[in-house]
């Protein structure tokens, strides 16, 4: 189904909830889970980053990779890589920026498309993950994702992060912390951004008008890294 | 008086032959070797578990995976925090819970090629 049929269709049946009678909903409203809920399609996590007050530092990253016990071997060719920091430079004016890229939790993600074992799959949250399970390690996924965002482990792995699996032979990438999310805490990254550096990122639900992340999409302007590409990305950047 | 005490005496000489054959049968047959670091009830009888704990693990770890259910009681993670060692707080090495009894079994246990075999309060050192 066309995604703007879809929305419209959402639309349609949150409007005939409110005509039903106050107080009584056909579909509910987004609200935390416990442990024991399966993820939501009424959320969708998704972050924006304020690209404006992204400093030249790297907490982020650093966060990132401390938290899920992402390690390189001083290989940078063949090292996974969650997160990195990009440097954009204007060649005529000389204006430069910098932003974090990570998976950007596609809603019609290329990976999900092209996996031969549906390892690749986007969860009802949004977040798009792999499962390590089913992952052949044929890394069609890394070809596919247009933002470079997804890694494959290429040496044997020890001292993994509980509830951070990794492993040789299987493809990995940003999981939006999800088992940070699960808890209901935010992404490391965010965290360590808010607490470390520039305050450039914030997360939450994309679809909960409660939401700062909702509030702030809806009244400011933002895009998304090749917008050309109709994938309606989970992660928004602000001043790019 | 006498029968009845030769009998007993015969009897038990016959119970007493019969347990030291058995264990002599015990000792040639190589039996796994491993803690069991608590002890009392599993999360199923132990019967289940002895043939089935891979099937539950399976289900939980799709479920965890494609839908978000982080059910602690029959998670991975669960399993590792009642049997990993108190001396290495891992469940692999020689005694491991998991290690030994797959090692006994020569079935390859995959888990912890990704899985931390380690128990999340790291009291101890990695093995």
């Amino acid at each position: 189904m066309n995604p703007h049929r879809r929305q419209l269709l959402g639309w349609g049946a949150a409007a005939a909830g409110a005509a039903l009678a106050p107080g009584l909903r056909l579909i509910e409203l987004a609200q935390a889970r416990s442990p024991q809920e399966a993820a939501s399609k009424l959320q969708r996590w998704g972050l924006l980053i304020d690209i404006t007050k992204c400093t030249d530092c790297d907490v982020c990253v650093t966060a990132c990779h401390e938290e899920n016990g992402v390690s390189g071997h001083g290989r940078p060719a063949t090292d996974a890589q969650w997160i990195r920091k990009v440097s954009l430079r204007d060649k005529r004016t000389g204006y430069a920026q910098t932003l974090p890229l990570m998976c950007q939790h596609c809603e019609d993600p290329p990976c999900v498309d092209v996996c031969p074992t549906g390892a690749s799959f986007r969860r009802d949250d949004g977040i798009v993950l792999v499962d390590k399970h089913t992952c052949i390690g044929c890394r069609y996924c890394v070809m596919a994702c247009p933002y470079g965002a997804r890694s494959v482990v290429h040496e044997a792995v020890s001292g993994q992060k509980a509830g951070v699996p990794r492993g040789k032979g299987t493809v990995e990438s940003c999981t939006l912390c999800v088992h940070r999310v699960d808890r209901g805490q935010t992404p490391a990254c965010v965290e360590a951004c808010n607490r470390d550096g520039g305050k450039a990122m914030a997360f939450g639900d994309l679809n909960d008008p409660a939401a700062e992340i909702h509030r702030r999409l809806k009244s400011e302007p933002s895009s998304q890294v090749r917008a050309d590409l109709a994938l309606n990305t989970g992660v928004r950047y602000q001043g790019l | 008086m006498m029968r009845i005490a030769a009998g007993i005496v015969v009897a038990a000489l016959m119970a007493a032959g019969c347990a030291d054959a058995e264990e002599k049968r015990a000792r040639r047959i190589a039996l796994p070797v491993f803690k069991i670091e608590k002890g009392g009830t599993c999360v199923a009888p132990i019967e289940e578990m002895r043939r089935d704990h891979m099937t539950m693990l399976l289900h939980q770890r799709d479920r965890t995976v494609r839908q978000g259910l982080r059910e602690p009681r029959n998670s991975l993670g669960n399993c590792i925090e009642c049997h990993a060692s108190r001396e290495t707080g891992s469940v692999l090495g020689k005694e491991g819970f998991c290690a030994s009894c797959h090692a006994y079994a020569s079935v390859s246990i995959d888990c912890f090629e990704c899985h931390t075999p380690l128990r999340r309060q790291r009291t101890a050192a990695r093995p």
